[in-house]
């Protein structure tokens, strides 16, 4: 019943994941490619994207796995790149509420993309909703490392031209932002996350662009509620 | 490879730290077995867009509007699949036809 109730949910799941599928394999691909490049057999970029799970994390650490050894400063650089994840965390407490033992794979996996996915798409009525959201999570993880691998191991036979291919994950951000702001209450907040973005972007640059758009989108949401709301 | 082995695997394990712990934070400040502050369930129904739009400004933030071709391909991948979305409002669709004119768009017309 349960494995059922499981192989149904995969079912159901999978199409929305096509997406990060593609996006992931490329960049898999080529995080795996840098990693072989750098001399790291494949066997560490495979640890690497199934222990710390982090995207662009992951090709930050690059530099620290090409420099003097400082597992302080990768910590450290880990906590800020992927402080985000604090703000997924929060819009996931009630939404992942009860799952049991699930939860905890849940949170483990919860990347930019499954949280876009999750936080879009509306599980269909006929499955079970922690089923649901266990195969987007666990689909995208695992698009993520055998990406990775097949980076690691072929990268340099691929001739193909990919070049722009990658722009599927910011199509689906695109797309799924479209998703969210469709409800009419969300539509001011998409657009405050959109101009602190711009605004953060162009005052602290490219590379640090992500903790002022949270802290002035966490000020800005406080001053609304007591202001606004009330 | 720079680092020996158990160095490559400490770091491994710091990156991983930093980030399991970014991921678990809020999870762990408020347990299911709590009832949630009201402006945390506030934020958990605001953050959701907001952080949407971050994340499209964030998957852009290396595209240069200053530099030849200035975000053109970007900018003309983005309406279409804005109109596309609105239209027909298929996910795939969208994002896959986007994904095409893109790639079609920096391989061959602003090469």
């Amino acid at each position: 019943m349960k494995r059922n109730e499981l192989k149904h949910a995969f079912k159901l799941a999978f199409p929305h994941t096509i997406p990060v599928l593609t996006g992931f394999l490329i960049l898999g691909i080529a995080y795996g490619v840098l990693m072989s490049s750098k001399g790291y057999p494949v066997i560490y970029s495979v640890l690497m994207s199934a222990i710390a799970f982090c995207g662009s994390m992951q090709f930050v650490a690059i530099t620290l796995l090409t420099t003097l050894f400082n597992p302080l400063e990768a910590f450290l650089l880990s906590l800020m790149v992927n402080a985000r994840h604090l703000f997924y965390g929060i819009s996931m407490l009630e939404k992942y509420k009860g799952f049991g033992k699930i939860k905890n794979f849940l949170i483990y996996t919860l990347c930019d993309e499954t949280f876009s996915l999750v936080s879009s798409v509306t599980p269909p009525e006929n499955v079970e909703k922690k089923y649901f959201y266990f195969a987007i999570s666990f689909l995208d993880y695992s698009y993520w490392i055998i990406g990775t691998f097949l980076g690691g191991v072929l990268g340099s036979f691929i001739t193909f031209n990919t070049t722009g291919l990658d722009f599927v994950l910011t199509a689906l951000f695109v797309v799924l932002f479209i998703e969210q702001i469709r409800i009419k209450q969300n539509r001011v907040y998409g657009f405050l996350g959109i101009a602190l973005g711009i605004l953060s972007l162009i005052l602290f640059g490219a590379s640090n662009m992500v903790i002022p758009t949270m802290i002035s989108v966490l000020i800005v949401l406080l001053v609304w509620r007591k202001w606004v709301c009330n | 490879m720079q680092l020996t082995s158990i160095e490559t695997l400490l770091i491994i394990l710091a990156v991983a730290l930093g980030t399991i712990i970014t991921r678990f934070t809020p999870f762990i400040l408020f347990p299911e077995s709590k009832e949630l502050p009201p402006i945390i369930t506030f934020l958990g129904k605001t953050l959701p867009p907001a952080m949407m739009g971050l994340l499209v400004v964030y998957s852009l933030k290396n595209v240069s509007v200053l530099v030849s071709p200035y975000g053109i391909p970007e900018a003309i991948s983005l309406v279409i699949i804005t109109i596309l979305h609105l239209w027909k409002r298929n996910v795939l669709l969208s994002i896959g036809v986007g994904t095409l004119v893109y790639m079609f768009l920096i391989q061959v017309v602003f090469l």
